[in-house]
């Protein structure tokens, strides 16, 4: 297939990877990065897009969200999620394997290989299962899983309750070089819990999950990754506590990489008042104290990336009373706005910051390509408007479901244009 | 001043709109005093009395209240309806708004049920308690009875005994007392304590005898016996050996403490019979101010005014 080269004048290139900060062009090329500098010459054949004034950076990369295919096509399927993936800014975004049935076989992962491909849109990588069915008993075939096309394994949406199994996994994946990403919870601090336990929860009479219960396991997991040499990659990291465990793990320099949401570092406990379920996930939104440690473990490292946890969910599954609502809220298409409105806007991260936050460093953690404008390397660039206001409208949003906390929000900064092996597969109408 | 449109709570209510309802309760107490019970305050309105919790008092008692004043009631408990066949809240909401109903009155297992519910129809919603957050009647009515006893609310010092963390009568009790001016403390085992609870403004007593010594009135909460499973508590006899409310521990009280409790009683376990029975027991006045502070509450919310409370009580 021939394709039309790209030529991006005049924009800010900002390559983490590389350290570049630098107003300049960019050429794409048979679906490559071919070069990058200031007064690059455009070929004839190229497709120009003006970026004066905007950001440009390699591709959005979110290590975890829900697809919800095969299983649950009424809320998203691979082919909407990477849409929306791309119009969030994602060039690539890695699926948790809890589909129905469950992706813990060479099969399911080869199933979401060919529906990403056939879709065409960011990229899909598969996690799999630790465990079969996710069952915490009996580790899946990694081998086979990595053979496929997965990036990782994990059991996200259960804990791996028995530190046997989060052992032998962590040591058998070391064969295959991919993370261990682990849900943190225990099951018993945590069971019946609705929301943060806190003051919140002692008002609105709902059960909560006290910070321990994540906590527990995120200490769990750094011993077991000291023990096997393994590499653990803890997920959606909610509390103080979890912060400072990774900091001393990280100091002590185990393999351990961590990841932390959007509605972490911008809401608190008190998003749930009124009984909101778009306010419902777990881990569930914490107290103010921690929502300041997750921003300042984005800033200074501990945490290494931002991820989405985008969970789809039907609009009646919200609609009900909060004990019965599912976990979980879509964040595909807000992420990138949040974290230049609440992150750079606000003064925490500079942009380059951002950028390894979210391309530059999960693509290190979880050895994929893109992350970097190096020429040669994988022609995914996002086009970012960092200052254009805008107001979250979930009625516009591509993905099939609607479940945000944000609806309504002013936010700064979005993505503009969205390209994946030097294709546009993302162009924001305006 | 009104109540708005629903009551959901007491957290929510003003100091007035508490006072409101008790002062409205007054001339209603009346009204089951009399040989012939009922006023027509509430003719010709339709209340729904949705149950998806067992209830035998509340029930029977929102129950009395509403054919006291005339209105026409039905009454819906989960077993047995379209609840039992898997039909959502908002669907069973919608179903009867469609029946053109003036009110319901719903008890449910969720926390925020009553509100939930309010917020998706136009009928007037009274919370008859939802999960471990609010049972505003009983709150109210508890209230109404200290008053009875004390003449006044403010400086009393009341304490909550007991499972505070899953009860739904501890967090109406805490919110009403305090807006109208009482001291609050809460006593129990620190397992039965919800997180933070002191940064509701209450004293926690962590022994029932501190509880005796600093109050003026007990309010003992049942104990639902599953919370052994729950593993919050040993057994039924530890509890009533470390917290039973007993005659010998009133003994040492500086004064003699009202006892209220909101039934149904465990008699041995967190009360025992001769406390319960006893000279200082309010447990069987509060049942009788139930029906009135529920009266004055469905009165207020259908639009009924404070000042012709009296004459729609009937009272001279």
């Amino acid at each position: 297939m021939t394709m039309r080269p790209i030529f991006i004048r005049g924009g800010r290139v900002i390559d983490p990877s590389r350290g570049t900060d630098a107003t300049g062009d960019l050429l794409l090329r048979n679906g490559k990065i071919e070069a990058q500098g200031p007064g690059l010459g455009r070929p004839d054949d190229a497709e120009i897009i003006e970026a004066a004034g905007r950001v440009v950076a390699p591709g959005l990369i979110d290590l975890h969200v829900h697809l919800r295919e095969p299983g649950q096509e009424d809320v998203e399927t691979v082919a909407t999620g990477a849409m929306a993936a791309a119009a969030g800014g994602f060039s690539a975004v890695c699926a948790m394997p809890n589909t129905d049935p469950v992706t813990d076989n060479q099969a399911a992962v080869g199933f979401i290989v060919s529906q990403a491909q056939r879709a065409g849109k960011a990229r899909v990588y598969p996690i799999g299962a630790i465990s079969l069915g996710q069952q915490g008993q009996q580790l899946a075939e990694f081998g086979e899983l990595v053979g496929a096309g997965a990036v990782a394994v994990s059991d996200d949406g259960k804990p791996v309750v028995s530190s046997h199994l989060m052992r032998t996994a962590l040591e058998y994946a070391r064969t295959f070089g991919i993370p261990v990403a682990d849900h943190c919870e225990d099951p018993t601090l945590a069971a019946g819990g609705a929301m943060h336990e806190g003051l919140v929860s002692t008002r609105l009479g709902l059960k909560g999950v006290p910070a321990a219960a994540e906590e527990i396991m995120v200490a769990r997991d750094i011993v077991l990754a000291e023990l096997t040499g393994g590499h653990v990659h803890l997920c959606h990291m909610s509390t103080r506590g979890s912060v400072e465990l990774i900091r001393r793990a990280k100091d002590k320099g185990l393999r351990v990489t961590a990841e932390a949401c959007p509605h972490h570092f911008t809401l608190t406990h008190e998003a749930a008042e009124g009984y909101n379920t778009n306010a419902k996930m777990n881990p569930p939104l914490r107290e103010p104290e921690d929502r300041e440690a997750i921003r300042q473990g984005l800033r200074d490292g501990t945490i290494d990336v931002i991820c989405t946890d985008h969970a789809p969910h039907h609009y009646d599954a919200k609609e009900r009373e909060f004990d019965d609502a599912p976990n979980g809220i879509i964040g595909l298409e807000t992420a990138l706005g949040l974290g230049l409105t609440e992150l750079v806007h606000g003064g925490l991260l500079d942009l380059p910051t951002l950028v390894a936050r979210m391309s530059t460093m999960p693509a290190k953690i979880f050895r994929l390509p893109g992350g970097t404008l190096a020429p040669g390397s994988a022609g995914d660039v996002v086009i970012i408007d960092p200052d254009v206001p805008w107001t979250v409208d979930p009625m516009a949003f591509y993905s099939k479901s609607r479940n945000t906390p944000f609806g309504g929000r002013h936010l700064r900064g979005r993505a503009d244009v969205t390209i994946v092996r030097g294709q546009v597969v993302f162009r924001r109408a305006g | 001043m009104s109540l708005g449109k629903d009551l959901v709570g007491l957290e929510p209510l003003s100091a007035e709109q508490i006072r409101l309802i008790l002062d409205t309760a007054e001339p209603f107490k009346e009204v089951s005093e009399r040989p012939i019970k009922k006023v027509p305050a509430l003719r010709g309105k339709t209340i729904v009395n949705l149950f998806f919790e067992a209830s035998t008092r509340t029930r029977i008692s929102f129950e009395f209240a509403e054919k006291r004043l005339s209105a026409d009631t039905v009454n819906v408990a989960s077993a047995g309806s379209s609840v039992s066949k898997g039909e959502t809240l908002v669907d069973t909401a919608r179903n009867l708004e469609a029946m053109r109903i003036d009110m319901v009155v719903i008890r449910h297992g969720a926390s925020g049920a009553a509100q939930f519910l309010g917020q998706r129809i136009r009928s007037n919603v009274i919370n008859a308690g939802d999960g471990k957050h609010e049972h505003p009647t009983q709150g109210l009515l508890d209230m109404l009875t200290l008053r009875d006893r004390f003449k006044r609310i403010e400086g009393l010092k009341v304490a909550i005994c007991g499972d505070i963390l899953h009860s739904r009568v501890a967090r109406s009790n805490i919110w009403g007392l305090l807006k109208l001016g009482a001291e609050v403390g809460v006593c129990g085992p620190a397992s039965l304590l919800p997180r933070n609870v002191h940064e509701l403004g209450v004293t926690v007593l962590p022994r029932i005898e501190d509880a005796i010594q600093w109050a003026d009135a007990l309010n003992v909460l049942r104990l639902q016996l599953e919370r052994m499973q729950g593993g919050f508590l040993p057994s039924l006899r530890e509890y009533n050996r470390v917290f039973g409310v007993t005659s010998d521990r009133l003994a040492k009280a500086p004064k003699d403490l009202l006892i209220l409790h909101p039934g149904p009683m465990n008699r041995g376990v967190e009360i025992d019979s001769d406390v319960a029975d006893g000279p200082h027991s309010v447990i069987l006045p509060q049942v009788t101010n139930g029906v009135a502070i529920r009266m004055a509450v469905l009165y207020l919310l259908a639009g009924g005014s404070p000042d012709w409370a009296h004459q729609a009580g009937g009272a001279e």
